[in-house]
C-alpha cells in the first residue's frame, strides 16, 4: 500500500495504475484515488454487485412480481401444519399467510431499501448536524452536545431503538426513526472527531489566515475533508438497518400488519414453521444476510480505499 | 493508578445524571398519561390516581425529578406493571443466568477469535486468511435470533438425515431432574464448587448453543480487530529489529507482536459487553433461559415501562463499569498508559 497524503497524486507510488500513470498537475483527488482502488478490489466489486441487484429488484418489484404483495389471496390453502410449496402458479410456494412467497420476497427488498435509506438518511442528517455544531463551533456547545452523545452511547443501541419505538407507537415509520435515533450519537461522534482532526491542518490555518470567516472555513474546507469516515459509516448502517428491522420485528415492534412484505417480519412470523416449511424463514433470513453482506463489503472496501494505511 | 480510577469514576457522574434525566423525560413522553403508562392498560381509575399521587405526576416537574432520583438512590427502581414485582428483584433474579451466558459467549469469542485473527494475519493473503475474513463478515450479517433458531434446529432438535447432530438440550439452564445444589445461582460454577460433576456437565451442555449464538458477532469482530492489529504491528520497526537480531520467531510472536497487538483487542472486548446484553434479549427467549434478556424481552413486548426504565439504567451502569475495568486492564498491559 502506498502512503500518500490526499491530493498528492497517488499515481507516483504505483506504476501499475494505468490511467493515472500520466501525472497531471492537479494530482489525483482522494475520492478519485479511492474509486480506482475500489475497482481493483474483489470484495468491493462483490459488494457493489449485491447492492446494485438489490436496488434494482427493490425499484422494479412491481414489474418483476407476478402478484400483488401482502394480499393473503390464498389464505384458505394454508393450514397451521402445512404451507403449499412450489407449484406452476407459485414459483416458491405460498407464505404463512397465503400470499405468493416470491412476490413477498421481491417487495421485501423494496421495504428494506426504504427503511434502510430513510433511517440512515435521518440518522446521518441529525447526527452530522450535531457533530458539525460540536466540532465546528467548539467551546461550551461542544461540551454540552458531547455529554448528550455520551449519555445516548451509554445505552446499547437496540434498547435505545426500542425506547424510541415505544414512544412513537407501532408503525413502520416509528421503526425507521428508532433505528435512526440509535445511529445519531455514532454519526455525531464520528464527524466531530473527524473535524477536530482537521483543525490544525495546514490548509485550515491557511484559509483562516486569509481572513475567511470561520463558518466558511468549517463548511467549505473542513467539512468536505471530514466526510470520509461518515460516508463509510453510512454504508455500514445501511447493512445494520436491515438486520435491526428484523430484531425489532422479533420484539414485536414495527408495522402491526402481519402479512406485510418485509423480510424481518416474514422471518419472525415463520419461525414456528422452521421444522415443517423451512424455506419460509430461510429465504428471508438469507436475503437479509446477503443484503447486509453487500453493504458491509462495500463499506469496508470504501474505508480501506479512503485510508491507504488500513490493511485488510 | 488509584487517581486514574477515581477520575474515571467521577466522569461517570454526568453521564448518569444525563441518563436519569433522559429516562425521566422518556416516561413522560410515552403516549398517554404517565401514570397509566407505568401501570399498564388494565389499571383502574383508582390505582391510576394512587400512582399519580405516589410519583407526584401532578406536582411541578423539578420536584418529580428529584423524588425520582431520590427513589433511585434508595434503591427503589419501581415495580413491574405486569407482576407487581420490584424491578430490583427482577434484575437480581435474571442476573446470574445472563452473566453466566455472557461470560461463556465472550470466552468462546476470545478463545477462538484471537488465535484465528492472529493466524490469519501471520498467513496474510493465503486461503486461510481469506476464509477467515469471509467467515467473519458472514458472522456479523446474520440476525442473532435467527442464528439462535438455526443452531437450535440443527444441534438440539435435529433435522431429517442430520438428526444425529441434535445432541444438545433445547432449552433451559439445567435438566430439572438433576438434583443440584445452588449456592451462587451460576449453575456451572455451582456444579464445580459443590463437585457435582454431572450437574456442572449438564449446565455446560445447556450453555453451548446459546453461548455460540450470542458469541458469534463478538467473535467476528474480535477476529477482524486482532487480524488488523497483528498486521499493523508486524510492520513496525521493533519487530524488524527483533528479527534482525536473530530472535526466535516464537519469541518475537509472543513478546513483541502479540503483546502489542492485544491492546486494541482488549478495548474491543470491553465494548462487546453492551452488545452481549442486547444480544441476550434476542437469544435467551429462543432457548428459554430466564435471564435479564428474557425479562427485557417480556418487558418490551408487554410495554412494561418501569422494568424497561430500570433495566436501561442498570445496564448502562454495568456497561460503564465494565469499560472502566477495561481501561484499568489497559494500564496493566501497557505501561505507557500507566505513566501518562
Amino acid at each position: 500500500m502506498t502512503l500518500i497524503a490526499p491530493g498528492a497524486g497517488s499515481a507516483a507510488g504505483d506504476p501499475l495504475e494505468g490511467p493515472t500513470a500520466t501525472v497531471d498537475e492537479h494530482g489525483t483527488s482522494l475520492w478519485r484515488g479511492a474509486l480506482q482502488r475500489l475497482r481493483r478490489d474483489p470484495f468491493a466489486i462483490t459488494g457493489a454487485l449485491i447492492v446494485v441487484v438489490f436496488v434494482l429488484v427493490a425499484l422494479f418489484a412491481p414489474l418483476l412480481a407476478p402478484y400483488a404483495p401482502a394480499g393473503a389471496q390464498w389464505g384458505n390453502q394454508v393450514t397451521p401444519s402445512d404451507v403449499p410449496g412450489p407449484s406452476a402458479d407459485h414459483l416458491l410456494g405460498l407464505d404463512a399467510f397465503g400470499s405468493d412467497l416470491y412476490t413477498q420476497l421481491l417487495f421485501g427488498a423494496r421495504q428494506s431499501l426504504i427503511i434502510g435509506v430513510v433511517s440512515t438518511g435521518l440518522g446521518l442528517a441529525v447526527g452530522a448536524l450535531i457533530g458539525l455544531l460540536a466540532g465546528g463551533i467548539g467551546g461550551w456547545v461542544d461540551v454540552v452536545l458531547m455529554r448528550v452523545v455520551d449519555v445516548l452511547l451509554s445505552i446499547p443501541s437496540l434498547l435505545l431503538a426500542v425506547s424510541v419505538a415505544a414512544v412513537l407507537g407501532r408503525t413502520s415509520i416509528s421503526v425507521m426513526i428508532a433505528i435512526a435515533a440509535a445511529q445519531v450519537p455514532i454519526f455525531a461522534r464520528l464527524l466531530r472527531g473527524s473535524l477536530l482532526a482537521q483543525r490544525n491542518a495546514d490548509y485550515v490555518l491557511a484559509a483562516s489566515s486569509l481572513g475567511l470567516r470561520r463558518r466558511t472555513v468549517v463548511l467549505s474546507h473542513m467539512l468536505p475533508n471530514s466526510l470520509g469516515p461518515v460516508i463509510v459509516q453510512a454504508t455500514l448502517v445501511l447493512a445494520t438497518a436491515t438486520i435491526e428491522v428484523a430484531a425489532l420485528s422479533y420484539l414485536g415492534l414495527g408495522e402491526p400488519n402481519p402479512t406485510v412484505a418485509e423480510w424481518g417480519r416474514m422471518l419472525v412470523k415463520s419461525q414456528n414453521r422452521l421444522e415443517t416449511d423451512p424455506q419460509l424463514a430461510l429465504l428471508p433470513g438469507l436475503l437479509i444476510a446477503l443484503t447486509a453482506l453487500g453493504f458491509t463489503l462495500l463499506g469496508e472496501a470504501l474505508r480501506e480505499a479512503l485510508d491507504p494505511k488500513f490493511r485488510r | 493508578m488509584l487517581q486514574f480510577v477515581l477520575r474515571r469514576l467521577a466522569l461517570m457522574v454526568p453521564v448518569l445524571i444525563g441518563l436519569s434525566l433522559l429516562l425521566f423525560a422518556w416516561v413522560r413522553a410515552l403516549p398517554g398519561d404517565p401514570a397509566r403508562a407505568l401501570l399498564g392498560q388494565r389499571a383502574t381509575a383508582r390505582s391510576v390516581e394512587n400512582v399519580t399521587r405516589l410519583y407526584g405526576f401532578d406536582r411541578p416537574l423539578h420536584e418529580q425529578y428529584f423524588s425520582y432520583v431520590g427513589a433511585l438512590l434508595r434503591g427503589d427502581f419501581g415495580s413491574s406493571t405486569q407482576t407487581g414485582q420490584p424491578v430490583v428483584d427482577l434484575f437480581q433474579n435474571g442476573f446470574p443466568a445472563t452473566a453466566e451466558l455472557a461470560v461463556c459467549a465472550l470466552a468462546f469469542a476470545v478463545a477462538l477469535g484471537i488465535p484465528l485473527g492472529y493466524f490469519a494475519a501471520r498467513r496474510h493473503g493465503t486461503a486461510l486468511d481469506n476464509l477467515t475474513v469471509g467467515a467473519s463478515l458472514l458472522g456479523v450479517v446474520v440476525p442473532v435470533f435467527f442464528l439462535a433458531y438455526l443452531l437450535k434446529l440443527v444441534f438440539a432438535i435435529g433435522v431429517g438425515p442430520l438428526d444425529f447432530l441434535g445432541v444438545f438440550p433445547t432449552s433451559g439452564r439445567q435438566n430439572p431432574r438433576i438434583d443440584a445444589t445452588h449456592i451462587t445461582d451460576f449453575y456451572l460454577l455451582d456444579g464445580i464448587l459443590t463437585q457435582e460433576w454431572d450437574a456442572a456437565w449438564d449446565a455446560l451442555l445447556h450453555l453451548v448453543l446459546p453461548a455460540v449464538a450470542l458469541g458469534t458477532i463478538p467473535l467476528a469482530i474480535i477476529v477482524r480487530i486482532t487480524r488488523a492489529a497483528v498486521l499493523d504491528v508486524t510492520g513496525e520497526d521493533y519487530v524488524r529489529t527483533a528479527e534482525a537480531k536473530g530472535l526466535l520467531r516464537s519469541t518475537i510472536s509472543r513478546r513483541h507482536v502479540l503483546r502489542n497487538a492485544l491492546l486494541p483487542v482488549v478495548t474491543t472486548v470491553g465494548l462487546q459487553a453492551g452488545l452481549l446484553l442486547s444480544g441476550a434479549v434476542l437469544t435467551e427467549t429462543v432457548f428459554a433461559i430466564n435471564g435479564l434478556g428474557a425479562t427485557l424481552f417480556d418487558a418490551i413486548t408487554l410495554l412494561d415501562y418501569p422494568v424497561l426504565q430500570g433495566f436501561i439504567l442498570a445496564i448502562a451502569l454495568m456497561y460503564a463499569l465494565i469499560n472502566l475495568t477495561v481501561d484499568v486492564l489497559y494500564g496493566v498491559i501497557d505501561p505507557r498508559v500507566r505513566v501518562s
